[in-house]
Order: structure tokens, then C-alpha cells, then sequence
């Protein structure tokens, strides 16, 4: 071998990436050689998705340096979302990844490079290249996204970045992929592995990286790890939150029932955890609508939503904070189909007062405030109304560390007062403050937690895969 | 799969509306008859692919009506005067479209309001250039518009040499492809190394040409202008595209569904004029076919969602 052969595919010293005050990673140093193949793990928000996209180019470092000893060719991405184009055919999908595919009988050319491509890594596959993508099943789409990634295209791949490549495939496909997955490294191909099948990871990273909090915290070859140990290198006990459990209220009657096992009662906190993605956000949005929007549900709303993406589903943007806060009681305080103007700033100020929000003038635009005083805005907009239920998306993102106490404290006073609380949270330190716990994974419940067994530990546990990939 | 049938439903329409036609009409089956039935159509198909183009990436383009009848103005004026003036001003257009593109996905802009704004000015520049209607279309594209080619009638060969050229353009080419992308996921498009703003700025000067073209076949036929001329090629080039099997989003479009679409709301006219309907209630009429052919396609397509 000589020199060249050696020098890494890409190599990150100290990189960060920093979006506004978040350090989404923090100091990053890594590289990836020819015949790697690195297993990625960590929980959410650790920095895996920020490091991809550092390594793949969508934007660039704030601090330190990525760089290709062997030039940036031959680097190639398979995201976790798909990202074809569903109105082209498969063929018509390798075009657009590879420019240089020209002239008079390139049809031909990307048809043969991608089923030769697709039999390489899926024998077997089935997939039409003259096939729409539309037409495809997800698992038949995320194949040829993963063919793409692995086609010459002309050149060679040197590195593939697989962002939970096997999210959407059966065990059989998923085996092939690793199987091949293993002989390219075999031949000398890098591979960026990132997976919450820990068992995936093992069977196929010759070196595991943990990362959390935007830092690797563990860079090893894969031998050195066990599971319990790997799991124990991603996150961290919490404490504190055991000692707070005491405190807590003892609940009712059960309010919410679920056909697949969320279950609620009067004056508790639920919290709903597990990995970004896997069933919370749409098992909290069925909930809430069938509370609310069904027709059968009734005038008063049972249930009232906090939203996390402010600008999404939160914030009017063009009106005031006053307005903000009054919509949700606008018909309950309403006189004769008329707006009680007078009402409307009472419970404003009231609440103004109680929850603390940082104006001199409600009558201020609500995109004047933090992002942490709008979500108190919203907090305010659903505890003023009478609902039982209160269901929260992932309310702290983007909240500052003092308004998520305000915020903690004035959950548990309103759970006191017999009020339900549903809270979705992709940070396991929140989820730490209920009082009962559902873990997700693939859409389903796959753990319940109470009391003392809430603890991060359990909940990672709970959230991967742990089962082998045989 | 689906992009097989999309095709076949505006052939059908066409089929029905054309059997229908000539049942009332016999003596339109006839060279001159056809050229007459379609003569109009011709400034509408490309027009019609005009807003397909846009269509295509995800927008859409209400200031098309406005920039062909500004065309047509040109045409009537300096290019017949002044030949190269007239050009210049053309190709100027033209970049001006491309230019719009740009402006509307660099700076993130909704299209429907950038190309609303826009009409105004083309229909500004077209009252400047000609206040009150007039002109005289050049000879020799007069001469073009009125050829009468062996076999078939001009209009017929000009639908089929339109279709023929934007289906290699559109569906054929490897930049087509790279352009029905856009519509498709631009988010994938940008990640494959594409500059999706030169993108755009093709796709909308690819449509500025084609209004260019409809523009001057317009007058051509017409021989002369006015500043209002055309404005209702906006809405009939947006019920072509989508009575041709294009879809608002998502880069679904065909060129040749474009120009039958065309040829479809020409012929909805003439055949309600044989059912000697009064013109008061030929706009509705009109808007009944519309809605009509888009239902067959809503209960075509809900039927194949659901097998």
C-alpha cells in the first residue's frame, strides 16, 4: 500500500457548528480512513445529522476544519428522509446525481449503471429502472436511493454516508445491504454508518463513534464495546429527577385510553419519549384532534395544544400578544358573538403577571418577544382556556434554561389542580419530569415507565433496537 | 405507469369533442375546415407550454396573457419596421423572463404575486407601444401562418411539430429531467450539486421564449394588434396544462397532453358556436366542459389510488 492509500477519505479536527446559541457540535475530531467502515450512534440532537451534513458539504463549519486529503469526489450521501424526485423514473433519478451522463442514448446508459447498481447491493430487488418512483413502495424507494449512493456514476464511490439507511427495509433487505456494506469497506470503500438498531451497527462498523451533546464522547473499535456499555456512553443518569418524584400529586380517574395503550389520568404528567420520528408527534396530533376537531367531540374542547414549532403551528405572527393569548377563549368570554375587549386584556394581564412575560406593552407584535417568551405566550393561550387536557408537542425547543424551570414549576402546579398533561419531548431530561412514561419505537408503545423507573437509562434502553441483527 | 394514462384522457376528450364536432358539422372534415377549427390554436399551444414550463417547476405565471399581448404589440411594430430593433427587444424579453425566475427563487418569492405585478407592466409596456390596436404583422411571418403544407392543414402539422419538439425538450433531454426534478424535490436537486436559481431561470426563459413564439404566431394570424389582445391565454393556458394531465405540483406535466389540452378549449369554442349556443352563455359552456373533463380525471385518478 502505499501513502495515498492510507490517507483518510475526510478528516475533521476540532469542527463546530453553531447555530445561533445552540452548539449543535461542539469540537469534533474525526476521520475516516479507506476501508472503515464507522458505526455513528447517539440520541437525539447529539450532532449526528450536523456532522453528515458538515462531512457532505450542505454547509460549513463554524469553527475548524473539514477536509478531503483526496479531494471531495466519490463522496457520497443516502438520507434518512428520501430524497428523490417522485415524479421521475428510477433512471431519471440517477441523471440528476450524475451530470455527466449526456447526449443522445444516456436513457440507456443510466437504465444499465443503476440496475447494475441495484444488483450489486439488492440481488433479487425487482425494481424496474423505467419505474416512477411515485409507483414505489418506501422501502422500494429508500433501495434505490441506496443504489444511487453506491453507483460509479462516473467515477468511484470512496465514502457513503447511510443516515438509518435501513429504517424502512425488511430484516432480508436490510441484510443484503449490510452484507454489502461490508465488502465495499472489504475493497476498500468507506462507509459512515448511522443507525439506532444497535445490533445493525455491531454486525457491521469496524469502529464505533458515541456522540453527545454535539462532542464524541467514545471513538473505539467495535470489539470494545458491549451493548450495556455503548448505551451507558450515550447518555447520562439523570438524578435529580428521582429525588423530585416525591412531590408529585397522587393521580385520579383515567381520562384518555388509547386503542394501542396511551393511557392518561386526571392530574398526571405524561410524558411521551423515545427517538424523534418513531410515532410520538402523530400519536399526540391523532389524540388532540380526535378531542377536539371531531364534530362529535362537542363545543368545549376537552384538550388545548402547545405547540413546539412555533412558526408552524404556535404564533399568529401578524397579531399582537394580547390577541395571541385571547384566541383560544375568544367564544367562552365573548358577550352576545362579540369580543369582550375589556375581558380580553384582564385575562391578558392576568397572565402576563403569572407566567412572567417579558413586554412593557401587550399590545406589542408577538415576534417582537424571545423565542422563550413566545412559547410562554403559548403556554399562556392554552392554560387560560378550561380544558382537561393539555397536549404539548416538544414545547422547550429552543427555550432558554430559566423559562424551562418557570415552565417545569408551572406544570406541576396546574397537574396539582387536576389538570392532565400530555407531554411530547425529544429531550430525555424533561421526560425525566413525569409521572408516567410511554417509550416509542416504529409507531408503536414499546415501554411503559412509572415513578423511580424513569430514568434515562431505561428510556434509551427501551427506545433502540436492541435485539440482534443475526 | 401513471404517466402513461395521463396522456390518454386528453386524447379522449379530444376524440369525443372532435366525433361530436363533425356529427354536427360534417363539412368541417375537410382540410379547410380543419384549419379553421384549429387555426387559433396554434398561439395557444405555445402558450400553453409556456405556463407548462412554469408549471413545471412548481409556479405559477398569471402575467402571461399581458407578456403575449405585449409580443404580439412588438411584432406589430418594430419588428415589422425596424426587424432588428424588433429582435433585440425580443431577446431582451426573453431574458427578462429568465430574470424573473431568478429574482422569485432566489429571493424566495411567492410566483403568483411576482407574475401577477409583472402583468401590469407588460400590460403597461403594450399600451405604451401601441395605445390604440394596429400594426401590421411582417410578411413573412404572415407568410408562415398561412402556409398550406400538402396533406394536412398548417395548423394540424404546427400542433403535431410543437407537441413533437417540447415532448424531446421536456421528457426526453437529461436537462428536461433535470428541470420536471425541480418540481419533483428541489431539495434533491440542490443536493446533487445543481444550482436550482440557474435552474429556474431556464425554465422561465424557456417559457419567455415560447410566449415570445405565441405572441408572434398570435399576430401572424390576426395581422395585427392590441395591447388587450391576449389576456385570456392566461387562464386558457392554465386549463390546457391541466386538462392535458399536468398537475399544479409536483413537476408532473407532459407536453404533448399540453398542446391536445390546447387544441381541446379551440375546439370547446367552435363546437358550442355549431350548437348555435348564444355567445352570452358560451363562457359557462365553456366552463362546463372544463369541469366536466376534470372530473372524469379526479374519478380516473381516485380509482387508481385506490387499486
Amino acid at each position: 500500500m502505499n501513502h495515498d492509500d492510507n490517507a483518510p477519505v475526510v478528516a475533521l479536527t476540532r469542527a463546530a457548528r453553531h447555530f445561533g446559541p445552540v452548539k449543535a457540535l461542539d469540537g469534533v475530531s474525526l476521520s475516516v480512513a479507506p476501508g472503515d467502515c464507522l458505526g455513528l450512534v447517539g440520541h437525539n440532537g447529539a450532532g449526528k445529522s450536523t456532522l453528515v451534513n458538515l462531512i457532505n458539504g450542505t454547509f460549513g463549519p463554524s469553527a475548524g476544519e473539514v477536509t478531503f486529503p483526496g479531494g471531495a469526489e466519490g463522496v457520497r450521501s443516502v438520507f434518512q428522509e428520501l430524497s428523490l424526485c417522485p415524479n421521475l423514473t428510477v433512471a431519471e433519478n440517477l441523471r440528476i446525481a450524475h451530470p455527466n451522463l449526456k447526449g443522445f442514448g444516456w436513457r440507456r446508459a443510466a437504465r444499465a449503471e443503476i440496475r447494475e447498481s441495484l444488483d450489486r447491493v439488492f440481488p433479487g430487488h425487482g425494481i424496474d429502472p423505467d419505474a416512477e418512483v411515485d409507483s414505489l413502495s418506501i422501502a422500494q424507494r429508500q433501495m434505490v436511493e441506496i443504489a444511487i449512493g453506491f453507483a460509479p456514476r462516473g467515477g468511484r464511490a470512496r465514502l457513503v454516508i447511510l443516515d438509518e439507511p435501513t429504517s424502512s427495509l425488511d430484516a432480508g433487505i436490510a441484510e443484503q445491504l449490510l452484507s454489502h456494506v461490508t465488502g465495499f469497506c472489504a475493497a476498500g470503500g468507506a462507509v459512515i454508518f448511522i443507525s439506532h438498531m444497535l445490533g445493525e451497527v455491531f454486525a457491521v462498523a469496524s469502529r464505533i463513534v458515541v456522540l453527545k451533546d454535539g462532542r464524541v464522547v467514545a471513538d473505539r473499535p467495535a470489539d470494545d464495546f458491549t451493548r450495556s456499555g455503548l448505551v451507558d456512553a450515550m447518555g447520562h443518569v439523570a438524578t435529580e429527577a428521582v429525588a423530585q418524584q416525591a412531590a408529585r400529586s397522587e393521580p385520579g380517574a383515567v381520562v384518555i385510553h388509547t386503542p394501542n395503550g396511551l393511557e392518561a389520568r386526571q392530574g398526571e404528567v405524561v410524558g411521551l419519549s423515545g427517538l424523534a420520528g418513531h410515532g410520538q408527534a402523530a400519536e399526540l396530533a391523532r389524540l388532540y384532534f380526535s378531542q377536539t376537531s371531531d364534530w362529535r367531540a362537542g363545543r368545549a374542547a376537552q384538550a388545548v395544544f402547545v405547540a413546539g414549532d412555533r412558526p408552524r403551528d404556535g404564533v399568529l405572527p401578524l397579531w399582537s400578544i394580547l390577541r395571541n393569548i385571547s384566541i383560544s377563549v375568544l367564544p367562552r368570554d365573548a358577550k352576545r358573538g362579540l369580543v369582550d375587549r375589556a375581558a380580553e386584556s384582564r385575562l391578558a394581564q392576568e397572565w402576563k403577571a403569572r407566567i412572567g412575560i417579558r413586554t412593557d406593552d401587550l399590545d406589542n407584535p408577538i415576534l417582537s418577544l424571545s423565542g422563550g417568551n413566545q412559547q410562554k405566550v403559548l403556554f399562556a393561550r392554552a392554560l387560560a382556556s378550561d380544558a382537561a387536557v393539555v397536549v404539548m408537542d416538544d414545547p422547550m425547543r429552543g427555550v432558554d434554561v430559566g423559562t424551562k424551570q418557570d415552565v417545569y414549576a408551572m406544570i406541576r402546579a396546574e397537574a396539582a389542580k387536576g389538570r392532565t398533561f400530555l407531554w411530547y419531548s425529544t429531550e430525555t431530561e424533561e421526560v425525566c419530569q413525569c409521572d408516567r412514561v410511554f417509550v416509542f419505537r416504529n409507531g408503536a408503545i414499546s415501554a411503559e415507565l412509572t415513578g423511580a423507573e424513569i430514568t434515562e437509562e431505561r428510556i434509551l434502553e427501551a427506545s433502540f433496537e436492541m435485539q440482534e441483527a443475526s | 405507469m401513471l404517466s402513461k394514462y395521463r396522456i390518454l384522457l386528453p386524447v379522449v376528450s379530444l376524440a369525443v369533442l372532435l366525433a361530436l364536432t363533425f356529427w354536427m358539422q360534417p363539412r368541417a372534415m375537410s382540410y379547410f375546415g380543419l384549419n379553421l377549427l384549429f387555426n387559433l390554436a396554434v398561439p395557444i399551444a405555445l402558450a400553453t407550454i409556456a405556463q407548462m414550463l412554469i408549471i413545471m417547476v412548481n409556479d405559477i405565471d398569471l402575467s402571461l396573457g399581458a407578456f403575449v399581448s405585449l409580443v404580439a404589440c412588438v411584432t406589430a411594430t418594430y419588428l415589422n419596421d425596424t426587424p432588428a430593433l424588433g429582435l433585440l427587444i425580443l431577446v431582451a424579453l426573453v431574458l427578462g423572463y429568465a430574470a424573473m425566475g431568478a429574482v422569485i427563487h432566489v429571493l424566495d418569492l411567492p410566483a403568483i404575486v411576482v407574475t401577477l405585478g409583472m402583468s401590469f407592466v407588460w400590460g403597461g409596456l403594450a399600451l405604451f407601444i401601441l395605445p390604440t390596436p394596429g400594426g401590421a404583422a411582417p410578411g413573412w411571418l404572415r407568410a408562415v401562418m398561412t402556409v398550406k403544407p400538402p396533406l394536412m392543414p398548417m395548423a394540424v402539422v404546427a400542433a403535431i411539430v410543437i407537441a413533437a419538439v417540447t415532448h424531446l425538450l421536456v421528457i426526453r433531454s437529461g436537462i428536461g429531467t433535470v428541470l420536471r426534478g425541480v418540481g419533483g424535490n428541489a431539495r434533491s436537486i440542490a443536493r446533487a450539486g445543481w444550482n436550482v436559481a440557474q435552474l429556474k431561470a431556464l425554465a422561465y426563459g424557456l417559457a419567455g421564449l415560447f410566449g415570445v413564439l405565441a405572441g408572434m404566431a398570435l399576430v401572424g394570424l390576426t395581422t395585427s394588434a392590441d395591447a388587450n389582445i391576449a389576456l385570456r391565454y392566461t387562464l386558457l393556458s392554465i386549463a390546457g396544462v391541466i386538462l392535458g394531465g399536468g398537475e399544479f405540483i409536483g413537476g408532473k406535466v407532459s407536453p404533448v397532453g399540453a398542446v391536445i389540452g390546447a387544441l381541446t378549449l379551440t375546439l370547446a369554442a367552435s363546437f358550442l358556436s355549431f350548437l348555435r349556443l348564444s355567445p352570452d352563455w358560451q363562457i359557462g359552456a365553456q366552463g362546463a366542459i372544463l369541469i366536466l373533463v376534470l372530473t372524469a380525471r379526479l374519478l380516473f385518478s381516485r380509482r387508481g389510488a385506490a387499486a
